[in-house]
């Protein structure tokens, strides 16, 4: 008889259980309760956790991304801040854009264009009054940068640690050029008191809910995305690519344009989660860019689980919990504990949160097998 | 641009004063040529002025001792070295010291490393499916969806290498020996004209060895083969002409007989 091979679903039973409560959690019950049940009721969701889970869900989207490149391509970049900065730029010029005169200079120009005495908008602001196009960049300037580095980095063979170096010191550079004024992007200050999404109050609950939905369902849609590119033929390869490039290399596959596509993605996916993040939390300056930040991304996945399909949603949901408790509670100490905490990630739990489960799982049941 | 989106392979477009065709040659009966090839590294002469011609169909083994350059003139026909000096032809047309190794591996070069190196995160089934023989862009391999056709290739792949009871294992997990077979069924899935073999039988029992040497021997006449191997029975088994490599270039060539009673191959290798 012929051989079969199995067909796995697309997700466990249990995965999908996991996918429709959060999708139902975000979507339905948690924009209702902060809509519809009163301010006083214990009910109540207040703005400030809407938005921050809002916020966490788009570091949960970047984080799938990063575990696109690095936990299945084996490819490490720590500049993927970059391309969510360059996202949140792109549509906070078209936020900055919607404050019209209601700017501290009543002017049609942004605050610091007026401050430093420019008289009308430079080139690279054309069309940004419109969201088509404001929405267009956000896909097209961290697509089309992560591109044209990436056919250079991986035609040059760039790989392993030097790779992650040159993309610090690509974001560091972007950053700096970011801070100064004359690029046009509001130097260190950046962008902030935005007013309107499409003439609607960005301070209005119904906008918060309408933002707050809208990662959600993109950080699903990006989940699900990644899963089926995963399962696929091209998936099998990327992994390839990550365990033995030669070896792919001499079956015939040119390894430079599997890297670059999945590469790309990853940074336009990035790119969608830093232009959601912006109307949320109200601000984007350079220090987003800073390489800290984008160490910080693989920190996450390292925590969370590299490589595995909830992991990095995990890491990103769990580290920045614990951040936004940490820098309330002991604000001096959060660093020393984040780095303390990818010490131990590193030392203890190679595959993250989601390997101890699977191995705490392996000792409990007695078939041993699963996985 | 089209050569990164992968539109159009570039084996089939001329160069100024130079047409290549995508079809391997061999009117003239060699499948590969390699002339006075030379490479250093550091200095150091890997190869000098190394001259080997192989016939299609042919089974030929290279022996020789150690750094005498076999595995660098392996890495010279499959693009992975560049030649300081010298041309590599496979067939009458095609110029591989032009291309790079997935060029060459799409042209029908397949290559078995002296280290066996299998996908050890895949099954058995997957590790033959991506060494398959099919469209290697990244779109075709978005929406590729596993043919019937597909799986009974892979199937009969299997059942010559002898892992069909071992499909569904992950690679890692495979003895020495069925790596060395796995990459062999790879080499084979790829259907290439031109199969380089380097040390195939090392680890490999007894019986594994002489399954080995059946398997070459049917390959040869439709393909051609070049065996890297230190095990001498092995060799005067499968080989009809034996090239022997030292310091770079070629000692001796010949039938197994001639090269062993060559007096410089007994100095230089055989011993005694």
């Amino acid at each position: 008889m012929q051989y079969q091979p199995k067909i796995e679903p697309l997700f466990s039973t249990l995965g999908w259980i996991g996918l429709i409560t959060f999708a139902l959690l975000t979507l339905i019950v948690v924009p209702s309760l902060y809509l519809a049940v009163p301010d006083g009721s214990s009910f109540h969701i207040s703005s400030y956790t809407v938005t921050l889970i809002g916020k966490i869900m788009c570091y949960c989207i970047v984080a799938v991304a990063m575990n696109l490149i690095w936990g299945y391509a084996g490819i490490l970049s720590l500049g993927q801040g970059l391309f969510f900065a360059l996202g949140g730029y792109c549509f906070g010029m078209y936020l900055m854009r919607q404050i019209g005169r209601d700017g501290q200079y009543q002017s049609l120009l942004p605050d610091f264009m007026v401050f430093l005495d420019w008289k009308e908008y430079p080139l690279h602001w054309m069309g940004t009054e419109s969201f088509l196009w404001a929405i267009i960049l956000v896909l097209l300037v961290p697509g089309v940068l992560a591109f044209v580095f990436g056919y250079f980095a991986f035609r040059s063979r760039i790989k392993g640690v030097y790779f992650s170096i040159i993309t610090q010191a690509l974001t560091f550079a972007f950053m700096l050029l970011f801070f100064r004024n004359e690029t046009g992007f509001g130097g260190n200050n950046g962008f902030t008191d935005f007013k309107r999404i499409l003439g609607y109050s960005i301070t209005d609950p119904t906008m918060r809910a309408a933002l707050f939905g809208l990662s959600a369902f993109f950080l699903l849609l990006v989940l699900v995305l990644s899963r089926v590119l995963i399962k696929s033929k091209f998936g099998r390869i990327l992994t390839a690519v990550r365990d033995s490039e030669s070896r792919l290399m001499f079956c015939g596959y040119d390894p430079i344009r599997y890297k670059l596509f999945i590469w790309t993605l990853s940074a336009v996916i990035c790119g969608v989660a830093g232009a959601l993040y912006v109307p949320q939390v109200g601000i984007i300056n350079p220090s987003e860019m800073s390489p800290a930040n984008s160490i910080e991304i693989a920190v996450w996945v390292a925590v969370g689980g590299r490589g595995t399909i909830v992991g990095p949603i995990i890491g990103a949901a769990s580290v920045n919990g614990a951040k936004s408790f940490f820098t309330q509670a002991f604000p001096e100490y959060w660093l020393f504990f984040l780095g303390l905490l990818f010490i131990f990630v590193t030392l203890c739990l190679p595959f993250g949160i989601v390997g101890l489960i699977n191995k705490l799982k392996r000792k409990f049941t007695k078939s041993g097998i699963e996985s | 641009m089209q050569e990164m989106l992968g539109i159009k392979n570039p084996i089939g477009r001329s160069t100024i004063g130079h047409v290549t065709k995508p079809e391997v040659d061999i009117s003239h009966g060699p499948i590969l040529y390699l002339e006075d090839i030379s490479v250093s590294f550091d200095g150091f002469k890997a190869l000098n002025g190394l001259c080997l011609t192989v016939d299609a169909g042919e089974l030929r083994c290279i022996i020789g001792p150690n750094g005498a350059g076999k595995t660098t003139m392996m890495d010279v026909i499959t693009g992975k070295t560049k030649p300081d000096s010298g041309t590599v032809f496979f067939g009458q047309s095609i110029d591989l010291s032009r291309m790079n190794e997935p060029q060459i591996a799409s042209v029908g070069i397949g290559r078995k490393f002296q280290k066996p190196t299998v996908f050890e995160n895949h099954t058995v089934f997957e590790n033959l499916e991506l060494a398959m023989k099919y469209d290697k862009s990244v779109l075709k391999n978005l929406f590729s969806k596993r043919k019937q056709s597909q799986i009974q290739k892979i199937t009969e792949t299997m059942e010559i290498i002898d892992l069909v009871d071992q499909a569904d294992r992950l690679a890692g997990l495979l003895s020495h020996g069925q790596k060395q077979w796995l990459e062999i069924g790879m080499l084979l899935m790829q259907e290439p004209q031109l199969l380089l073999l380097d040390e195939p039988v090392a680890g490999m029992t007894d019986d594994e060895t002489e399954k080995t040497a059946k398997l070459f021997k049917s390959l040869a006449g439709d393909r051609s083969l070049v065996v890297v191997e230190h095990d001498m029975e092995f060799v005067a088994e499968i080989a009809s002409t034996v090239t022997v490599l030292h310091e770079g270039s070629v000692l001796a060539e010949g039938c197994m007989e001639d090269v062993h009673s060559n007096e410089r191959v007994i100095e230089v290798y055989l011993g005694r």
